[in-house]
């Protein structure tokens, strides 16, 4: 099992919604706290496993904004946790979650060095690396409704641009959504295999205007005294 | 990526120190020059002692949880870290046994410390190696991720080291031109895996923005990174080095590591005993010391590619 995220591109409105609700629930959660340092303050900073960029992607006029959130991707080659001397970094066998152990964390940083994607941070209250628990603590809670188990930023997101599922399994919902939309992974070249997959703006074309009727010379008319009577 | 004193520090002084104790048992071992008198292996022991302690105990000094260290000796099979500190502390009994056999030799070490000096150098290789492989195992930073890193670290430190060890004690070495060639070409082999390594990582290469967002048709911009202030990202990882500083750093670079140790040498060749290579040792070590800066402040993380970065 290859637990992970889609993420749709085309459907995300860049609001935060998934990052807040994240917080929100992580914060007590297995890894917490995840400390904010000097929230109210000038300088607001603090401890994030999700974030959400905004890119313009080609040019003017052939241009669009894309909303890109990122936290783990829990790859499938993990080199954080490769890295980590101490043992607290783990990938899980049975369902791929990449997760600390906060008791043997010594916060030398360098699991955050071997990642491209930026998913790990440091919490200086703490002293030990936090990272997206893909709501572990959610997920397998017999507690909850069935549809409730799922990581909080799925549930949070009012776009639907997030889907929780086992990528090892084409037949899955997230496997035919990755297969018919041509979702891909973040810098392949690296070898990181991640599991979460990406799903591009679906290209739509421009919608046809020369079937519509010319404006008659009323039309022109109207148009040209509205312009210009101020009422 | 942000340069840190204490890795810094640490890099350097242990590095030095491992050189300074290898050569040293290396001349030992092998007579080279007739060999070093016991006085000046005890104190070339001494030195090494401090300089890779202090080294080691300021490495720790960058850890945000220090009381987990002891775990870091547990993932031998995957970490280059944690095989450092296993290296590390494993020569520290072959070391302090070779010296202490010095000591008992009167002037000519025991065969079962010279055997003993033997593995304590292997060992003090192994950790060097292992210190240069933390950083060339990142994919995530090219300028690191690269072969000629551990070469570098090997080489720096043979380099420091043995200017530490004629400051010692060159005025006992027979045949002083032989010597002091072997010295010359150390500087030199040094300085041409320095050199290769700047441009090798002159040349562009490695992830865009557009494999970063997976969009490689179309030019890519960041329009907002999504936080207000600092992170713990661009903390870490957003250190750029004042424009113009780094050409005028990496010519210090040559000039304090490598350019005058090297002019140094004929002072020392017509007069052994006097400073000449204490000058060269000083020289060597500041030179180090800003390569190890150039090293860390010339470093790009890909993750820099999510918060404006073209490319790395």
């Amino acid at each position: 099992m290859k637990l992970g995220l889609v993420i749709d591109l085309d459907t995300c409105v860049g609001c935060h919604a998934c990052a807040t609700a994240c917080k929100e629930w992580n914060a007590s959660g297995v890894t917490g706290p995840i400390t904010d340092y000097d929230p109210y303050g000038a300088e607001p900073s603090g401890v994030w496993f999700n974030r959400i960029r905004h890119f313009e992607v080609g040019d003017y006029p052939d241009n669009k904004t894309v909303n890109f959130p990122m936290s783990c991707l829990h790859c499938e080659n993990a080199e954080c946790v490769t890295v980590c001397p101490t043992g607290a970094s783990i990938k899980r066998e049975e369902d791929g979650i990449v997760l600390v152990d906060q008791d043997k964390c010594m916060g030398c940083n360098l699991c955050a060095w071997a990642c491209p994607y930026g998913a790990r941070e440091l919490d200086e209250a703490t002293g030990t690396m936090k990272k997206c628990t893909l709501c572990v603590d959610r997920i397998y809670d017999e507690e909850l409704e069935e549809r409730e188990r799922q990581p909080a930023c799925v549930l949070a997101c009012p776009a639907h641009a997030r889907m929780f599922g086992d990528l090892d399994d084409p037949e899955s919902a997230v496997g035919e959504t990755v297969r018919a939309r041509g979702g891909y992974s973040l810098m392949p070249e690296l070898g990181y295999e991640p599991t979460n997959q990406y799903l591009p703006p679906r290209s739509s074309r421009p919608i046809p205007t020369d079937d519509l009727p010319k404006p008659s010379a009323r039309d022109k008319v109207k148009e040209w005294t509205n312009k210009v009577v101020n009422r | 990526m942000k340069p840190a004193f204490s890795v810094i520090l640490f890099t350097v002084a242990s590095g030095a120190g491992f050189g300074l104790i290898m050569l040293a048992i290396l001349f030992d071992l092998f007579g080279l020059g007739g060999g070093f008198s016991r006085e000046t292996l005890l104190v070339a022991g001494v030195v090494a002692f401090v300089l890779i302690s202090v080294g080691l105990a300021s490495s720790t000094a960058h850890l945000a949880n220090p009381k987990n260290a002891w775990r870091s000796f547990f993932r031998f099979k995957t970490s280059w870290l944690s095989r450092e500190g296993v290296f590390a502390v494993l020569f520290y009994p072959f070391f302090l046994l070779y010296l202490l056999g010095v000591y008992l030799g009167d002037g000519q070490t025991p065969a079962w410390a010279l055997a003993l000096g033997g593995i304590a150098f292997l060992l003090a290789l192994t950790t060097l190696f292992a210190t240069g492989m933390i950083y060339a195992s990142l994919k995530t930073i090219r300028q690191w991720s690269n072969p000629l890193v551990p070469v570098n670290y090997l080489a720096m430190a043979f380099l420091t080291g043995v200017l530490l060890l004629f400051a010692l004690g060159l005025d006992e070495l027979a045949g002083l031109k032989g010597m002091l060639g072997f010295a010359a070409a150390l500087i030199v082999v040094a300085a041409i895996v320095k050199a290769t390594y700047y441009f090798w990582i002159a040349r562009p290469g490695g992830p865009t923005i557009n494999t970063a967002t997976g969009f490689t048709r179309a030019g890519v911009r960041i329009l907002d990174q999504g936080h207000g202030h600092d992170t713990f990202l661009t903390h870490e990882f957003g250190y750029q080095p004042p424009a113009g500083l780094t050409p005028m750093l990496k010519a210090g670079v040559f000039l304090l590591a490598y350019i005058v140790p090297l002019v140094m040498l004929w002072p020392a060749a017509a007069e052994p005993g006097s400073g000449a290579m204490w000058v060269a040792a000083v020289s060597s070590l500041l030179g180090a010391g800003t390569e190890r800066w150039l090293f860390f402040a010339e470093a790009r993380h890909v993750v820099n590619l999510y918060h404006g970065a073209q490319a790395t």
